[in-house]
């Protein structure tokens, strides 16, 4: 509408290779960015940004999942449990070690890229159903041994609290406070996503995804990058595990079981398969929707019937349309709510010109 | 491409509505906030259904006898579906609206909350949930379990079953069936110090979750182990299915006391009927049964308003614990205000309130706790009920048992 495509020239390949080589992009990019930094945590109240963290927490969880299944397309239905393999490793290092919290946050993230790693590698063998029932198990061993090993559980009731993070003198245990912290890691999430799609990596990651024996042919090496989706996808998973024990302030592997997993597919299924905007969208939807239903309830119910009745209603009310709405949203666009973006944005991009 | 313009137009219709309807956040000056979340929808929906009604109608009691000092009580309640993002959400939410004490429901959901609770000097009760550890005042200063923890349920029920196998346990079998996750687990620790306390051979038997296969462990225990009693401590569904499979095997059920999640009529019901679990002992933490004169002001509430007293009622053991978890808030509150004598009370002052409450049994309702700055536990009281002629019985009055091992237990998961 302002200004598009047209008569942007690039004259040097750093301009070409930009992230956003159109100014009303990076305009667009630099407006969300003061608002998310800026505008939203000095105006909203702590509620609200207690919501953004669980929104955020999710977005990290979500672009690891989708550089996994929407990137490389494999299944996986075991990152709840690399998200505790990250969370434990870093609730132990803590409180055995007294080790810092980047220590904990890098450590947690390797071990579950390791142990997702180790996880892929029935995918050198099976695809599709075969392998979501393989890492199915993954997720089933993983929360049998944090149940079972008091060494690693810290003892039966299976939860190490944590110490919260500290930024030198300052002890991160607002909400406010929380909400700039993960803010920046998402923003790493994002900016590491979006360049690892683009690279040589990303690139095999999507040639194994369309065909891998075509591939295989042109020279991409299979085990390697089948095995490198894993462990980089395990890797967000395990910071995503480790920064919700630092946000809670303990780890307990009650918060990652399987149906953990199961939402995280449901937000890059509804957000967009291979896409990082659609991970965020997703992430957004699944977290805020069934809040954003409550709220709405909860003003127009009373109108209509008594507040016990209400009280009643809005739980089984609330869940039958998250399920209708994310029907009617896959109906409208199979391809999620990134594809959902994309074509109103190519419709205004040649608005009101469109022939 | 109209059809994506009709989409865009929508969405922002429905983004601007909803920040219109944004709840009124102001409150009036008389009124108390509870925060209680609840899960109506999940995994423990037949505790809650019933519990939380319990925990409103109450509410509802106080304020229409004119409230607590002259202020009215307001339960703000949000459903989790027994998630921990939601529960931390609703958490918030319960802040935002001013709660001054929180009725957390779930053990994961309690853990998640803890070290906010106390940060934010909220007090927040988990009755019949985990982290028996929770008792001790000091290391939890705003936890209140106000309930018999795991740890107590589990030295209370071998007190029971010493008392029925004829006062001794020496050289007895005793089988202890668990549900497999951390709530499940927590008792064995208390368990396995009294079985060499008092000699007897214990041996668990871990049902995987969802709980609802267990007949290879029900058949150990009947025939090749050949338990002398049972103490089972299941969730959710497994309790009934627990029922059933002892009665498949003709294991009798008058050897098997139930802790507290496998103890209510939905159990029983599910299990096929109270014909079918004839002598099943169950353990309580609040009353079971209508006859109690705070559940008659509650029918006689509803005949005023003229509507009948609702049909959660019926179903006593979860009811009468939801309106115990509601009581001892309000007691709390009422303390609060009473010591602070006038103004409006925090969190601070909430837990000074929980941690005076003693001998407040609502006509024996509510066992007669002695909650103090270091027992949030409150002596860890039940009574055993058990399933006779259609109906509960009561076996036992209100007792606690092996406070020393239990004490141990705590004290030892303090210095942690």
């Amino acid at each position: 509408m302002i200004q598009r495509e047209c008569g942007v020239l690039k004259t040097s390949y750093e301009a070409d290779m930009a992230l956003y080589p159109l100014p009303i992009a990076r305009w667009t990019v630099a407006a969300l960015a003061v608002i998310f930094f800026v505008v939203l945590p000095l105006t909203l109240h702590e509620y609200y940004l207690s919501i953004g963290n669980l929104v955020w927490i999710a977005v990290i969880g979500a672009l690891g999942l989708n550089i996994l299944v929407g990137y490389t397309g494999q299944v996986s239905i075991g990152h709840g449990a690399f998200m505790s393999v990250g969370a434990y490793t870093a609730a132990n290092l803590a409180t055995r070690l007294d080790s810092p919290w980047p220590v904990n946050l890098l450590a947690g993230g390797l071990m579950a890229a390791a142990v997702g790693a180790v996880v892929g590698i029935p995918s050198l063998r099976i695809k599709g159903l075969y392998l979501a029932i393989a890492t199915l198990a993954g997720q089933l061993i993983i929360e049998w041994i944090i149940n079972h090993v008091t060494f690693i559980s810290g003892g039966v009731q299976a939860s190490i609290e944590v110490a919260r993070p500290r930024l030198g003198p300052i002890v991160l245990s607002s909400q406010r406070q929380m909400y700039f912290f993960l803010l920046f890691f998402v923003v790493l999430a994002i900016v590491g996503t979006l360049n690892l799609v683009r690279s040589r990596i990303g690139r095999a990651f999507i040639a194994i995804r369309d065909q891998d024996i075509a591939a295989e042919i042109i020279g991409v090496n299979i085990f390697r990058y089948k095995l490198l989706a894993f462990a980089i996808s395990s890797f967000y998973a395990g910071v995503t595990g480790v920064l919700y024990t630092y946000f809670l302030g303990i780890a307990n592997y009650e918060q990652f079981q399987i149906n953990v997993s199961i939402d995280y597919l449901a937000m890059i299924i509804i957000g967009g398969l291979g896409s990082v905007l659609g991970s965020v969208l997703g992430a957004m939807f699944v977290t805020l929707l069934p809040i954003v239903i409550r709220l709405g309830m909860e003003a127009f119910g009373g109108v209509f019937l008594a507040p016990q009745t209400v009280l009643n209603l809005i739980p089984n009310l609330r869940l039958m349309m998250f399920g209708a709405l994310i029907i009617f949203f896959l109906v409208v666009e199979p391809e999620g709510l990134n594809r959902l973006w994309r074509n109103i944005r190519n419709y205004f991009r040649i608005w009101p010109f469109a022939y | 491409m109209r059809f994506y313009l009709a989409i865009l137009t929508t969405l922002m219709l429905a983004g601007g509505g909803l920040f219109g309807t944004l709840p009124a956040t102001a409150q009036s000056k008389g009124e108390v906030v509870i925060g209680l979340q609840c899960d109506r929808t999940g995994a423990t929906q037949i505790v809650g259904t019933v519990l939380c009604p319990g925990f409103h109608d109450y509410i509802a009691l106080v304020n229409s006898k004119g409230g607590v000092e002259g202020y009215t009580i307001k339960a703000l309640e949000i459903d989790h579906e027994y998630k921990v993002p939601p529960a931390v959400e609703s958490y918030e939410r319960h802040k935002k609206e001013g709660a001054v004490t929180m009725a957390i429901y779930g053990t994961p959901h309690i853990y998640a909350l803890a070290a906010k609770l106390t940060e934010d000097r909220i007090p927040g009760t988990s009755p019949g949930f985990g982290s028996a550890a929770a008792a001790d005042g000091i290391r939890y200063p705003y936890i209140f379990p106000i309930a018999a923890t795991y740890w107590s349920q589990g030295a209370a029920a071998v007190d029971f079953v010493k008392k029925q196998l004829g006062g001794s346990l020496k050289g007895k079998k005793i089988a202890f069936i668990f549900y497999d996750n951390p709530a499940g687990r927590e008792p064995i620790e208390v368990l396995e110090d009294l079985a060499k306390i008092e000699g007897f051979e214990l041996k668990q038997f871990a049902v995987p979750p969802p709980g609802v296969e267990m007949g290879a462990q029900v058949l150990d225990i009947a025939q090749r182990f050949r338990a002398d009693f049972v103490i089972g401590h299941l969730f959710g569904g497994a309790p009934a299915v627990s029922i059933k499979e002892f009665k498949r095997v003709g294991y009798p059920l008058r050897k098997f006391v139930s802790f507290v999640w496998g103890s209510a009529e939905a159990n029983i019901d599910a299990a096929g009927g109270f014909g079918v679990a004839e002598g099943y002992y169950t353990m309580q933490f609040a009353g079971v049964g209508q006859d109690y004169p705070v559940l008659n002001e509650i029918r006689e509430m509803y005949k005023k308003q003229g509507k009948p007293a609702p049909k959660e009622m019926a179903s006593t053991v979860f009811y009468n614990r939801g309106v115990l978890i509601g009581a001892l808030h309000v007691e709390a509150i009422r303390n609060a205000i009473k010591l602070k004598g006038g103004g409006k009370i925090t969190g601070v002052d909430a837990k000074a309130g929980f941690e005076k409450i003693s001998n407040f049994t609502l006509g024996g309702l509510v066992p007669p706790l002695k909650i103090t700055a270091t027992d949030h536990e409150g002596g860890g009281l039940v009574q055993i009920w058990q399933v006779k002629g259609g109906k509960f019985e009561k076996v036992t009055d209100w007792y606690s048992a092996y406070p020393d091992v239990v004490a141990k237990h705590i004290k030892a998961a303090a210095a942690k």
